[in-house]
């Protein structure tokens, strides 16, 4: 694991709709090999800085870097070259509904490799395992999964080329706090063999808390502060007090 | 950075050492690599896979290094992986647990027999939509005799803003269509019957024609495509998102708060359409008449007096509600049939205009034979 080399770069990015400004002069670094927990009030801005990253919505000015590429920069060419080596969860999966488990993990391999249909169906089913899904999961179309299986298929799914990014939208919302406690658990593991750099939005303290090296803080419209969990506790900024060490907080963390 | 795999045999000993970047990007020839590899060596007994050379793993290179280790072990050959390092020995573990389940082959039936299932299948479907548009029919028939036997529980809010979508709004479309069929069967009829000089009787084809038949069909037509098929997509979706289900446990009855509004406001725009419809029909046969044919206005209408009578107009209204009444049956036995999926959802729409348009066709024929039979 480097620490040092940065994976995502955000520099004065500006992101607004009509005549709101979501987000101003943000600025943000993603380490190499490191899981990144990025937290914010509802309707802060989290999930408008990771569409912005991952090109779904326009910026106003500021630049991001991907592997010290400009994606701003770059052409069509380019900009698939880049987007092959991230995948994103997003929050309620977002699974082809007309797709089995197995050939929604399928298909991002079959779009972008020339491999016999023998090895996709296989290294589908190996990145299906590997999220923790067993075998007869493979034939199941997303309607008849639970809401943790829809997330592991999803998450295989993002997987699916071995990107060297991952961006979750709260993977760990929406589940019990035993699956919420295994998916964290999950990402980490997969980090580790993987050696991904994980950017996490999420709400979860516990998430917070075992899993992020790092954790990023969106708030009046701009990152007020990143650093260790510790570094957080110990902050005496009146937003991170009340988020971190409110009523909901401190029963986490002791 | 290039991937490859070099073979060295000593004996009974095949010595394999890859290099380069086993990743996705190179997965289509390693690929045939691991292929040609296992294939050409299949009679080595003692396998030694060194990794020390390797750049990059990503889990493609790895599962293959696993594929092309489980060929040989297979045969009862010994394999061994050497030169791992630490960095990538997490991810060859977790690919090595990965794949052991066979994949069961799916059963491939020969062409003809795939056949006769689909036309198995078909039939069995079309028996099992014919018992649900009872059991619709049966509901709603509960629902209706409940709400006369408690007027306050009708939904006449609901009822009204559906009679608006179906009915009103559909008033401009449905007369410009009917418009111009009517213009269009009189512009037929007076070039044909020009030739037999029997231009007159344009008038009593197209007054019978679209009062009895052409005008309630076309409405019906119109109507399923514009508002059958919403109907369908409005339940389908309600039911993917489960709010039927959250209807029922708050104990409504869904057909009740539903589907009884949506058919009743059918069951009175569409008579009011075929009405529209029809004037607008035999007002646009009257202008081509008048302006194609030369035939004066009070010609055509004192012709269309004599060539219809009521019981002309009564056909095509009687027709009306019962038309209305199918197509609001399989539109809202359509939506409740969709599952999960976005491309359900798509099917059961089409199927929803294709079924009412045949079943109103159908309808359409029966009649035709009622009506012979009581002289009418």
């Amino acid at each position: 694991m480097t620490a040092n080399a940065t994976a995502i770069s955000v520099r004065d990015l500006t992101v607004g709709f009509d005549g709101t400004t979501v987000l101003d002069h943000a600025s943000l670094d993603v380490f190499e090999g490191e899981i990144l927990g990025f937290v914010g009030g509802s309707g802060a801005g989290k999930s408008v800085l990771l569409r912005t990253i991952i090109g779904l919505l326009p910026k106003r000015s500021g630049t991001i870097e991907v592997f010290g590429t400009d994606l701003g920069a770059l052409d069509d060419e380019g900009r698939r070259a880049i987007e092959r080596r991230w995948g994103v969860l997003f929050q309620q999966g977002a699974l082809f509904s007309s797709l089995t488990a197995q050939q929604n993990v399928e298909f991002p391999i079959r779009e972008n490799l020339k491999i016999s249909p023998q090895l996709v169906a296989e290294i589908a089913l190996a990145k299906l395992e590997m999220v923790g899904l067993d075998a007869n999961v493979r034939g199941k179309y997303p309607s008849e999964l639970s809401g943790g299986m829809v997330k592991r298929v999803a998450l295989a799914r993002a997987l699916a080329l071995d990107p060297a990014i991952v961006f979750l939208d709260e993977p760990t919302s929406g589940l019990d706090p035993i699956g919420a406690a295994e998916f964290d658990a999950l990402i980490r593991t997969l980090q580790r063999t993987l050696g991904l750099s994980v950017f996490m939005v999420t709400h979860d303290l516990d998430s917070l808390h075992t899993v992020c090296d790092r954790i990023a803080v969106l708030a009046e419209r701009r990152i007020i502060a990143t650093g260790s969990i510790e570094a957080m506790l110990a902050s005496e900024h009146p937003w991170l007090k009340s988020y971190f060490r409110g009523e909901r907080g401190r029963r986490v963390h002791h | 950075m290039n991937a490859s795999l070099t073979a060295t045999v000593d004996g009974e000993r095949l010595g394999l050492v890859a290099s380069g970047a086993w990743t996705a990007e190179r997965a289509a020839e390693l690929e045939k690599i691991v292929d040609d590899t296992a294939d050409r060596y299949a009679a080595a007994r003692a396998i030694d896979i060194d990794l020390e050379k390797l750049e990059r793993l990503d889990t493609f290179g790895a599962w293959l290094i696993e594929r092309l280790s489980r060929s040989f072990t297979t045969h009862g050959s010994t394999t061994r992986i050497v030169g791992l390092s630490e960095a990538d020995r997490g991810l060859m573990d977790e690919v090595r647990l990965t794949n052991r389940t066979p994949v069961a082959a799916s059963g491939r039936l020969s062409p003809l027999l795939a056949m006769l299932d689909g036309i198995g299948r078909a039939m069995a479907e079309s028996g099992r939509s014919l018992v649900l548009l009872a059991h619709l029919f049966g509901a709603l028939t509960r629902a209706t005799l409940g709400t006369v036997a408690h007027p306050t529980r009708l939904r006449l809010t609901s009822m009204v803003h559906h009679l608006e979508r179906v009915g009103w709004r559909a008033v401009p479309i449905v007369t410009l269509s009917t418009f111009l069929i009517g213009a269009i069967i009189a512009q037929q009829g007076i070039f044909h019957f020009r030739t037999f000089g029997a231009e007159v009787y344009v008038v009593d084809m197209v007054g019978i024609l679209v009062l009895r038949e052409v005008g309630v069909l076309i409405v019906c037509v119109m109507v399923a495509g514009r508002s059958g098929s919403a109907y369908t997509a409005e339940l389908g979706s309600m039911k993917m998102r489960e709010e039927i289900d959250a209807l029922r446990t708050m104990g409504f009855d869904p057909v009740e708060v539903l589907v009884l509004p949506r058919i009743v406001a059918l069951i009175v725009a569409v008579p009011l359409l075929t009405f529209l419809g029809a004037i607008a029909a035999l007002y646009g046969a009257g202008l081509v008449c008048w302006l194609y044919g030369g035939m004066e206005p009070d010609i055509f209408l004192s012709r269309l007096r004599e060539a219809i009578s009521v019981d002309t107009f009564s056909v095509g209204m009687i027709k009306a509600p019962f038309m209305a009444l199918t197509i609001g049956l399989v539109a809202c036995v359509e939506g409740f049939e969709v599952e999960g999926s976005a491309a359900s959802l798509g099917q059961k729409t089409t199927a929803s205009v294709v079924k009412s348009i045949f079943l109103v066709i159908v309808l359409d024929g029966i009649f035709a034979m009622f009506f012979a039979a009581i002289g009418m």
